[in-house]
């Protein structure tokens, strides 16, 4: 008997079963990768020492049971505390712990603001019934505001804005100095230390 | 007999369909690749807030989450409509937190123990009394990585 072929499988069928695997992965993908704001929470440390921190240094903020917004105890809308942190950070009315003066910041040098960004501390302080939403959009404002600095300074020194070094500081494809620029973020985030501190109540 | 045959006319020639499943499977793979599954089933709302200055969070095995917010409707005859704290897949008190930090650590190699990240996924609408509290909690085991899990966007919709 002649030796028959295998018959040939019938493949139409295929195309419906990889469209229902197709769809059911469409359906249940997300794409999104988790963002938000990292923070560092203060060890758990009774000391019993309390540093003693001078009132100018410190940029009170506020966030009461009714969501109303207090900075230094005025009554401010979200909108204006960027321009307000940025304010008081970038005063350098006076000099830092070892006795220099803050020579690149463009505040006013109000001897009743701060001395030096890094004296400067923002204190957020809520209040229990406080909106997790309100306390997010004021503390993103207070982030953008050391941003803002970061990246006026580092236009200044090596024309190229904080956000974009720190991009490149992580793109493996780029070619060029990653040993300078990440001294050079290290020397922005110095010279602007991020000093916020979330009170508990 | 004339061994070819002419051609009819009229009628489209059926387009060959072949290569339809590598497209298709093509897509498959793609979609296959780019997944990730949810591994909680939510039970609480959760619309996150509104952030500009968000940073993204890359190591996605190095995140632990706790979320936060009201129970959903089917739960809350049981639960009430407070905002309450989900830990995998159940409802916890604020005293859980612990536990569950230590547990999750627990599955970690350890040379990766310093570089997990809490993120706290929280409904807009939470009061920050739970959250403070859940900080305070963190801050007891030493987890003090956090991140407040928040949409890029602009403030104003918060």
């Amino acid at each position: 008997m002649a030796k028959r072929a295998a018959p040939e499988v019938n493949a139409g069928s295929m195309a419906d079963i990889a469209f229902l695997l197709l769809i059911f992965f469409l359906v249940t993908t997300t794409m999104e990768k988790d963002s938000g704001i990292n923070r560092k929470l203060p060890p758990m440390e009774d000391s019993d020492e309390d540093v003693v921190i001078k009132q100018k240094n410190i940029f009170t903020v506020l966030i009461n049971n009714n969501n109303q917004i207090m900075v230094e105890d005025e009554l401010m809308e979200i909108k204006d505390i960027r321009q307000a942190a940025v304010e008081f950070l970038d005063n350098g009315g006076g000099t830092d712990n070892d006795g220099n003066i803050c020579d690149y910041c463009h505040g006013a040098r109000n001897p009743s603001s701060s001395d030096h960004p890094d004296k400067a501390i923002i204190s957020l302080k809520n209040e229990r019934k406080t909106s997790y939403g309100t306390y997010i959009s004021v503390q993103n404002e207070l982030v953008a505001a050391y941003n803002v600095l970061r990246d006026k300074r580092s236009l200044e020194l090596f024309n190229m804005s904080f956000a974009e070094m720190q991009k490149k500081a992580k793109d493996v494809n780029w070619v060029g100095n990653k040993e300078r620029l990440k001294e050079q973020i290290s020397q922005i985030k110095k010279e602007y230390p991020q000093k916020l501190s979330e009170v508990q109540q | 007999m004339s061994k070819f045959k002419k051609k009819k006319d009229g009628g489209l020639p059926a387009i060959n369909t072949a290569s339809l499943p590598d497209i298709v499977f093509m897509l498959l793979f793609f979609f296959m690749v780019a997944t990730v599954m949810r591994d909680n089933s939510l039970m609480i709302e959760n619309s996150l807030p509104s952030a500009s200055e968000v940073e993204k969070l890359e190591k996605k095995n190095l995140v632990m989450y706790i979320y936060m917010g009201k129970p959903s409707s089917g739960y809350k005859s049981k639960y009430g409509t407070e905002a309450r704290i989900q830990l995998n897949d159940n409802f916890a008190s604020v005293s859980d937190v612990g536990a569950f930090i230590a547990s999750e650590r627990a599955i970690k190699r350890e040379e990766e123990i310093p570089f997990l990240i809490t993120s706290l996924k929280v409904d807009k609408d939470a009061n920050m009394g739970l959250v403070g509290d859940v900080k305070q909690e963190l801050r007891k085991v030493n987890a003090l990585k956090i991140n407040y899990a928040s949409i890029k966007g602009d403030v104003s919709r918060n």
